[in-house]
């Protein structure tokens, strides 16, 4: 980026090497339009941000190759930085085990959208190609060197008012988020001597069972065995049978083996006999 | 490389926002294509900056940055409000008015 920006800001704001910034331009906006249409097509929420994440950093390039460097850098910070994170943030906190179902709701909802979008398209792309847009004025230092400088004096002369109503809009968003997300305790915080008795009255005093107990294997998603030979789902953490359900899978199923429970409690003996065997030995 | 170039760019990339919020159901995944649509604007803010020879575009650019981020915060929150309440970030099924 410094390279960038020192080889715009040198000798009079020449422009860059034309065949670097060509090759430049054409990666980035192949990057930039492929990570987008992935973005609308993948299922998981996370891949989506991660998608937008690309994009975001192809423009923040983008402006640092057009005399924007202040831009180019608000936007590494300020975009990717701090609003995609908090995307991922309401992402975990919501929406991470609900990967957008598939399933048209109006019939014939994506054909529409796509005829839609390519429309909006050729309209756009024919309107801009009628305009003359000509090519980039000269270079000034105003773009690169005294970009900063430019930015703050117009910022603080021309837009000074569009300025202060900013910064009531942020304080208004700050306080409005702070009203949406607040939650009133309606019942009196649980104490210690509360958590006690309830956990006596439900009947399961014991933590539950932690998964692959007694099982063949004692990976996470094992469920555990109960004295009777069966296996209980309880032990088996609810994030984990979100995910095989996304997958297809029956969560309660065992994987580890398709025997019958008395099947099982054999191969668990024989196991048993072949260790006590060889200690004998 | 030509300005129209990347107007062309931030065109496309518009158009992929606009498409993305008509295709999604879940919230969080349209505001994710409305953000994408506010880079485009940036872009071509940016390069019409350029274009002129200027900065009025680039503090347009910073202008919208700054609006957007202030509506994904309240965004955000109003969509953590829906979902505690009906456990559900799909907008089908915010249909409380239907019937």
């Amino acid at each position: 980026m410094n390279h960038l920006i020192l080889a715009n800001g040198g000798a009079g704001g020449t422009n860059l090497d034309p065949l670097f910034d060509e090759a430049l331009f054409w990666i980035l906006a192949v990057m930039a339009v492929g990570a987008g249409i992935a973005m609308i097509l993948v299922r998981q929420a996370v891949h989506c941000a991660l998608m937008l994440a690309v994009v975001m950093l192809s423009l923040a390039v983008m402006y640092a190759m057009q005399g924007a460097p202040f831009l180019a850098f608000v936007q590494v910070i300020v975009y990717t930085g701090a609003v995609l994170m908090l995307f991922l943030f309401v992402v975990m906190l919501i929406g991470v085990n609900s990967a957008d179902s598939l399933k048209e709701t109006i019939s014939g909802q994506r054909l529409w959208a796509a005829l839609a979008g390519i429309g909006l398209a050729v309209l756009l792309i024919l309107g801009i190609g009628h305009a003359a847009i000509g090519t980039a004025a000269p270079a000034t230092s105003a773009q690169y060197a005294d970009n900063l400088t430019g930015l703050a004096k117009l910022i603080f002369t021309t837009y000074v008012f569009p300025f202060e109503v900013t910064s009531a809009l942020l304080i208004t968003a700050a306080l409005g988020a702070m009203v949406l997300a607040h939650r009133e305790r309606t019942s009196p915080k649980p104490t210690q001597r509360d958590i006690a008795r309830r956990r006596i009255e439900s009947g399961q005093v014991a933590p539950e069972p932690p998964p692959g107990v007694y099982a063949l294997h004692d990976a996470v998603d094992m469920p555990a065995m109960l004295p009777d030979g069966s296996t209980t789902s309880r032990s088996v953490s609810d994030a984990i049978a979100a995910r095989d359900l996304q997958l297809g899978r029956d969560p309660r199923e065992d994987r580890a083996s398709d025997l019958t429970a008395e099947e099982r409690i054999e191969t668990e003996r024989e196991i048993e006999a072949a260790a006590k065997g060889r200690e004998d030995q | 490389m030509s300005p129209a170039h990347y107007v062309f760019l931030a065109v496309i990339l518009f158009v992929i926002g606009a498409v993305g919020v008509l295709v999604r159901r879940n919230a969080i995944l349209i505001f994710m294509s409305v953000e994408l649509m506010l880079n485009a604007c940036n872009l071509a803010f940016v390069t019409f900056a350029r274009m002129h020879g200027n900065l009025d575009g680039q503090v347009v650019a910073f202008f919208v940055m700054v609006v957007a981020a202030a509506e994904v915060v309240v965004g955000l929150a109003i969509l953590m409000a829906i979902y505690r309440a009906r456990k559900s970030a799909s907008v089908d099924d915010a249909n409380l008015l239907k019937n």
